[in-house]
């Protein structure tokens, strides 16, 4: 195996027609890769206020059939998440990412709403997950797994529910990068600079397993190019969106 | 699969002929140009990211070796495994074993082009493990028994009829009288019979759009939620790619991700990109317990610092295709193998040989829309030049094109025999077409004039007409 990686690798700088980068070259590298510098950012998003990066996020993720419900607070979740139900002529009943930021949801109010934590199995048609951000720019949900949060929640169920606070609303993907890398800890601030190497063994875990950017319901236009949606995820897909926090700077 | 693409102009011959694909045809014709057309429109920037997508990508080429080596540490760091093929041969070699060892009975399957070009199905058929595709278009033609026809719509040269045969042919088990009139009736049959096989397989195997070399993750980006599905609920997940999908970070993607669905199908973004970093951790609930990654050079490594190396900026978008007058009257299939269009007709002979391939530059009128349309600007015309060079300068083409090139470059060469000729040639067809304007034949053009007249020659010449205008403007001046 490692005689055909040497070859790869050697067939590569002899088509390039050098040997192995210098250790400066390869310095160099190092710290491009380390200080995730940003290329171009498309204005859109960036240039807004939060507020109005809210309104874009809205208005891009439902030109894409994902439905947006805004509620006051999290008390209020468990009374749109039965109204949704009731209106599109589902069950009352929904499995719930077990990860403790939805611990504080009052479903004792809606005592008719069954509940249950945990991953998805097949039979489960309604999921309820929290995200890491919505992304305005396009109206992208961007969902982390981990053990609060299995990603079968994302895709088996027939209809997915996602809990969405407005300060949670980011511009750009770039901006969503950074809430990846600060999951971990152990990054520095994406500002400043140098980043320790990025060749070293700390990055153990860097990334969740799964980080799913979610634009709409799943859709095909397989067939005549005619767009269908639940292809084979998600038929739908609701945001409530929660506006309890005033949203970042 | 074995290519055919010797038979180019035979499969192109009964392409048109073929009504079911000059239907379908039609419909993409008009659909993916458009929407792409509408998608850019609202991104003013995009020019700007094709050119930093371009040098994105020149930069990865230039540093191949250290992303590969540095993604593969990533990769190895976060609990995953990386086997490297040299050819197609060692890669299903390597999805065998891994397969093998997980007792693997059923795999799904990813829309994958690169599995295509392994023809992975095919070997893990013969070796009596399942695959099933899983991707809407690609499980159509996989129970049709044929190859996809274009690189992101791989039915797209089925009407909803063929499916519905199809469908009804393949689920004997279903009711043989329940209606399939409708592409939605389709779909959700598709999802109905897919499901349980999503919750029975041992193995899931997708491609890869992008790799991150600063991460070790492996970025998926599909509409249907299927690529999912296939890599979360299997106990091991295979991802099977080129050597050129790697980008340096997590940013470097990002812009590249903008380019590509408004290119592919002129979407904002797709519905689901899926950015994959090693197994299950500790504490998950779901996820696959094993991650490997198969590279896969191919013939790739040996377009770097050659006339061929930008073809390695491909993002497989399909955008070349789309706007293809070549690609949208003959379809896909005529190309005879996996890359089908512009982008196809530059990496098949590299590939596979110009010796099999060589017809394939040569389908092209030049018109330069796959270039102007690609979000990473590569000169897909220039290649195809490249292409017929190489076929000529390998003695490929038949001898009377040979000797008839030869005798064109020898009279080009020579400007005062070739001025003369070309007066006598335009003043006697001039005449000859004065009475119709337009011929219906002519000699050694049967293949132009068949379905076209040739519009008859005005009796000058355009270097007389220069000549004059020139020398009437020196004496204005």
């Amino acid at each position: 195996m490692s005689a055909t990686r040497d070859a790869i690798l050697h067939g590569i700088r002899q088509g390039l027609w050098r040997g192995r980068l210098s250790p400066d070259r390869a310095a160099e590298l190092a710290e491009r890769v380390a200080a995730h510098r940003r290329n171009l950012v498309p204005a859109r998003a960036a240039a807004l206020d939060p507020a109005a990066r809210v309104d874009l996020f809205v208005a891009m993720a439902e030109e894409v059939q994902t439905s947006v419900a805004r509620v006051a607070s999290e008390a209020d979740i468990p009374a749109e998440a039965a109204r949704y139900l009731a209106a599109e002529n589902l069950p009352a009943e929904l499995v719930a990412a077990p990860d403790v930021s939805l611990d504080t949801i009052p479903w004792e109010t809606r005592p008719l709403l069954q509940v249950r934590r945990g991953r998805a199995e097949a039979q489960d048609a309604v999921s309820l997950t929290p995200c890491l951000a919505g992304i305005a720019e396009t109206g992208t949900l961007m969902l982390v797994s981990g053990p609060g949060t299995p990603s079968t929640l994302n895709f088996l169920p027939d209809t997915h529910v996602v809990v969405l606070h407005a300060g949670q609303v980011v511009a750009s993907y770039e901006d969503g990068w950074d809430l990846l890398r600060a999951l971990r800890g152990s990054d520095p601030p994406p500002q400043a600079g140098e980043g320790g190497s990025s060749l070293g063994g700390d990055r153990v875990g860097a990334l969740p397993r799964t980080v799913n950017l979610i634009t709409g319901p799943s859709r095909t236009g397989d067939i005549e190019q005619r767009i269908q949606l639940g292809a084979h995820g998600p038929r739908r897909l609701h945001v409530v969106l929660v506006e309890d926090a005033p949203a970042q700077g | 699969m074995q290519p055919t693409s010797h038979s180019f102009p035979a499969n192109a011959r009964a392409g048109l002929a073929n009504p079911v694909l000059q239907q379908a045809l039609g419909l993409a014709r008009t659909g993916f140009p458009q929407r792409r057309q509408e998608a850019i429109a609202r991104l003013p920037e995009f020019e700007e990211l094709r050119e930093q997508g371009r040098a994105i990508k020149d930069h990865v080429l230039a540093h191949l070796d250290f992303y590969l080596e540095l993604y593969e540490q990533n990769v190895v760091a976060s609990g995953g495994q990386v086997h490297w093929a040299r050819t197609a041969e060692e890669a299903r070699a390597a999805i065998l074993d891994i397969c093998r060892a997980a007792n693997a009975k059923i795999v799904t399957k990813g829309k994958s082009m690169v599995a295509e070009e392994i023809a992975l199905n095919d070997h893990l058929e013969a070796n009596g493990i399942t695959p099933v595709e899983t991707d809407l278009g690609e499980y159509i033609i996989q129970l049709r028994h044929e190859p996809p026809s274009h690189i992101i719509a791989p039915a797209i040269h089925l009407m909803k009829e063929q499916v519905a045969d199809a469908f009804r042919a393949a689920h004997d088990e279903l009711d043989p009288a329940r209606p399939l009139a409708d592409p939605r009736a389709l779909c959700d049959e598709a999802r109905t019979v897919l499901r349980p096989l999503f919750l029975a397989a041992d193995v899931g195997i997708t491609g890869a759009n992008f790799l991150v070399a600063e991460t070790g993750s492996s970025i998926i980006v599909t509409n249907e939620g299927n690529g999912d599905l296939t890599q979360i609920l299997p106990r091991v997940h295979i991802v099977i790619t080129g050597i050129e999908k790697i980008v340096p970070t997590l940013e470097d993607a990002a812009t590249l991700l903008r380019l590509l669905a408004r290119s592919a199908t002129g979407q904002e973004f797709s519905s689901y990109t899926t950015i994959s970093t090693g197994p299950r951790r500790d504490g998950d609930l779901d996820g696959p317990e094993e991650y490997h990654v198969v590279l896969l050079d191919n013939g790739r490594s040996a377009l770097l610092g050659g006339e061929f190396q930008d073809m390695l900026r491909c993002l497989r978008c399909a955008a070349c295709l789309n706007h293809c007058p070549v690609y949208a009257a003959v379809g896909g299939h005529a190309y005879g193998w996996v890359y089908p269009g512009p982008m196809g007709a530059v990496l098949t002979p590299a590939l596979v040989g110009v010796r099999e391939a060589g017809h394939l530059p040569n389908a092209s009128t030049f018109c330069g829309r796959c270039e102007s349309v690609c979000p990473v600007k590569i000169p897909l015309p220039n290649m195809m030049r490249h292409w017929r060079e190489r076929e000529f300068a390998q003695h490929l083409n038949p001898p009377v094109y040979r000797s008839g090139l030869r005798l064109w470059a020898w009279v080009a060469r020579q400007p005062g025999l070739y001025h003369a000729l070309a007066g006598i040639a335009s003043r006697v067809l001039g005449w000859a077409g004065l009475y119709r304007g337009r011929f219906r034949s002519l000699p050694l053009a049967h293949g132009w004039t068949a379905v076209r007249d040739m519009p008859a020659p005005q009796g000058r010449t355009f270097h007389s007409l220069w000549a004059e205008q020139q020398s009437r403007a020196g004496r204005r001046r």
